[in-house]
């Protein structure tokens, strides 16, 4: 066996280190942010602030690049099976952006007021952040460990965040899901190491690429632990019984942006099943569970979102619904239903998150006991009993238009009803799946988007009207100008993603293209001739 | 070796999983402190068990069985992290123990009803 050359070549241009900062940044400012004494909140603010625009920025810069070549940085210079690798490729590149928009907004948000409600918000905030990009960014699945343990961490900082009852109880169980979640990870990434040997994912690609005749069974079961713990990230039914429940009590910016949490984890399945289970030794192995399990959780979530009785948790459940969709996407095997899928985890991701933004300053104020009042309170009355009240008329606050719009484009967004980016990409996935020929499972997906999409019409309009149309008591929502511009950030997002829904898709094409040459992938990490090297 | 290792696992494992199931929340951290140690004892194992032999080789050595270094490298960094979310998790316990006035993972005494506006006083 030769010596390992273990100097790749060296990093010349400072644009590549860019690669390497939206991991390092939001550490770097969140680690002085805990130094500084907790009354400077304006300070914290805009240094966060200032960050989360720096970190969109490299996002946008890094998706232009992504398109061009494949980037891979290299910690320390080590070559990679050896050293810690980052690769932006143009599936963490969009996620990276995704991140950005949904980070910006949901930090404009809380300078409203849920910035001041408890210590140490904006540094937790930019650890989340810095956890979520790494794990997009990483090559490592041990790395990836340690972004996950990251993220979680400062997510249960988060989701106690404001403090309270309903907080603490939601988070006990959050914490210790995730925390049995990780265990399984551990055990997932020692099996495939005491099997492969390596936990570089360009090297694992490799090696499962070239058998050395050895048996597999070892390594998929560690691939099997694996998956549970990603799933039980991505609340797959039946792991997800925590998502609804935990994102309806976070705060409301918190709770914004731990829909990208879920994502991680979509994220995760995605590009290990495609680079590791894509082809190889064990070519195919687990993508009828992953089909099986986006199913059940769509048809999990149509039903939890039916009965939601409020909007936070309706916000939650469509969180649901659209992991289980580009789940069931990757589990039939058709690359162009995973495009139609890709584009439309964009879309309903910050459609969700507006949602969780929303629904606080409709129900801020509000008893909550509210939420446990039968769903069709006007069903055992008169209705004209209150005549009066209904003719007198309100004059609709402009912030009540604001909210009434906002709310509209979410929902249309997140039924996938025309003529926003979510129906663009459930057509995508349609059009994917009947191009070639018919499976049972193409149909099965099929009508499980059809009815998710009604299924998630009905009870957002109900509670739209219950929200925002019947007449009550309670004073009229009130529209902070922070808060107006999270949301004007994240709908104007959304329409954008309509807008400009040609280049999105091709882009989201291109990934997929990408994705489905594992090899390509490899080489880009590892160099040119490790195809041939073996071990 | 082997099998003392594999049963230590197994009954560390096996008391982690029936500690965890258990309705108080102390309970709960002791079972996820001992399921820990059952998976950074299998992270170890995943290296291999080897008796007295060299993890890093120097040159021209003689060595025939190698200690592979780096699982024991990722079991630090599990045993860090996994010790530094016991300690979180345990936090978030004392919070809810004074908040909701119950050590039930439920956050209430399973004999009392659920909170609700037609039933107000428990």
């Amino acid at each position: 066996m030769n010596a390992p050359v273990l100097n790749a070549p060296a990093v010349s241009a400072w644009s590549d280190h860019l690669v390497v900062l939206p991991v390092v940044l939001p550490i770097a400012v969140a680690g002085a942010m805990f130094l500084m004494d907790e009354r400077r909140r304006r300070l914290k603010a805009g240094l966060g602030l200032a960050t989360v625009l720096v970190l969109l920025g490299l996002a946008l810069v890094l998706v232009g690049r992504a398109g061009e070549a494949v980037q891979v940085y290299r910690l320390g210079n080590w070559a990679a099976p050896y050293g810690i690798v980052l690769v932006v490729d143009r599936l963490s590149a969009l996620m990276l952006a995704l991140t950005g928009v949904l980070g910006l907004c949901a930090l404009v948000f809380s300078f409203a007021r849920w910035g001041r409600a408890g210590p140490r918000f904006h540094g937790l905030f930019l650890l989340l952040l810095m956890g979520v990009n790494g794990a997009f960014l990483t090559g490592d699945l041990f790395n990836l460990f340690v972004f996950f343990e990251v993220m979680l961490a400062a997510s249960y900082g988060l989701v106690l965040h404001g403090s309270g009852a309903a907080r603490i109880r939601a988070g006990l169980g959050y914490i210790a899901v995730n925390l049995v979640a990780s265990l399984f990870f551990l055990v997932g990434v020692s099996l495939i190491y005491g099997t492969m040997g390596t936990l570089n994912m360009a090297d694992l690609a490799r090696r499962l690429a070239a058998p050395s005749g050895g048996d597999p069974a070892l390594f998929e079961v560690g691939c099997a632990v694996l998956g549970i713990a990603f799933l039980i990230k991505c609340s797959a039914w039946p792991l997800g019984f925590w998502l609804p429940t935990t994102y309806a009590a976070a705060s409301a910016p918190a709770a914004a942006i731990l829909a990208i949490l879920s994502k991680v984890g979509v994220y995760v399945v995605v590009r290990l099943s495609l680079l590791l289970l894509g082809a190889g030794l064990s070519e195919g192995f687990g993508q009828a569970w992953i089909l099986a399990a986006g199913l059940a959780t769509m048809a999990y979530g149509t039903i939890g979102i039916l009965a939601a009785r409020d909007l936070a948790r309706a916000a939650g459940y469509a969180v649901m619904i659209s992991s289980g969709t580009v789940l069931a996407a990757l589990g039939t095997g058709s690359d162009g239903a995973l495009e139609g899928a890709l584009y439309y985890l964009l879309g309903s991701t910050l459609a969700a998150g507006a949602l969780f933004l929303m629904a606080e300053i409709l129900q801020r104020g509000r008893d909550p006991a509210e939420a446990t009042q039968p769903v069709f309170a006007d069903e055992y009355r008169d209705p004209f009993d209150d005549a009066d009240a209904t003719e007198i008329g309100r004059a609709i606050p402009a912030a009540l238009a604001i909210l009434g719009c906002g709310f509209l484009l979410c929902t249309l967004m997140l039924a996938g009803v025309p003529p926003l980016a979510g129906f663009v990409g459930k057509l995508a996935m349609f059009v994917g799946l009947t191009a070639g020929t018919m499976t049972a499972s193409a149909w099965w997906l099929i009508a499980a988007l059809t009815l998710s999409s009604f299924a998630t019409l009905m009870p957002l309009v109900r509670l739209g009207i219950q929200s925002l149309w019947v007449p009550n008591d309670d004073p009229p929502p009130v529209l902070r100008p922070p808060e107006f511009a999270a949301l004007a950030g994240l709908i104007g997002a959304c329409l954008a993603l309509a807008l400009w829904g040609g280049p999105a898709l091709a882009y989201a094409h291109e990934t997929v293209r990408w994705l489905a040459e594992p090899q390509d992938y490899v080489r880009a990490v590892l160099g040119a001739g490790a195809q041939e090297g073996g071990s | 070796m082997e099998v003392v290792l594999s049963l230590g696992i197994g009954v560390f494992a096996a008391a982690g999983v029936w500690l965890m199931l258990r309705p108080r929340t102390f309970q709960v951290v002791l079972g996820l402190a001992l399921l820990s140690y059952a998976v950074n004892l299998f992270i170890f194992a995943m290296g291999r068990l080897t008796v007295g032999a060299p993890p890093v080789l120097g040159a021209g050595a003689e060595v025939v069985s190698v200690d592979d270094p780096v699982p024991q490298a990722l079991v630090l960094t599990a045993l860090v992290i996994g010790f530094a979310l016991t300690a979180l998790f345990l936090v978030v316990l004392l919070a809810a123990r004074g908040i909701t006035g119950s050590d039930h993972v439920d956050g209430r005494e399973p004999h009392q009803a659920e909170p609700h506006p037609g039933n107000p006083k428990p």
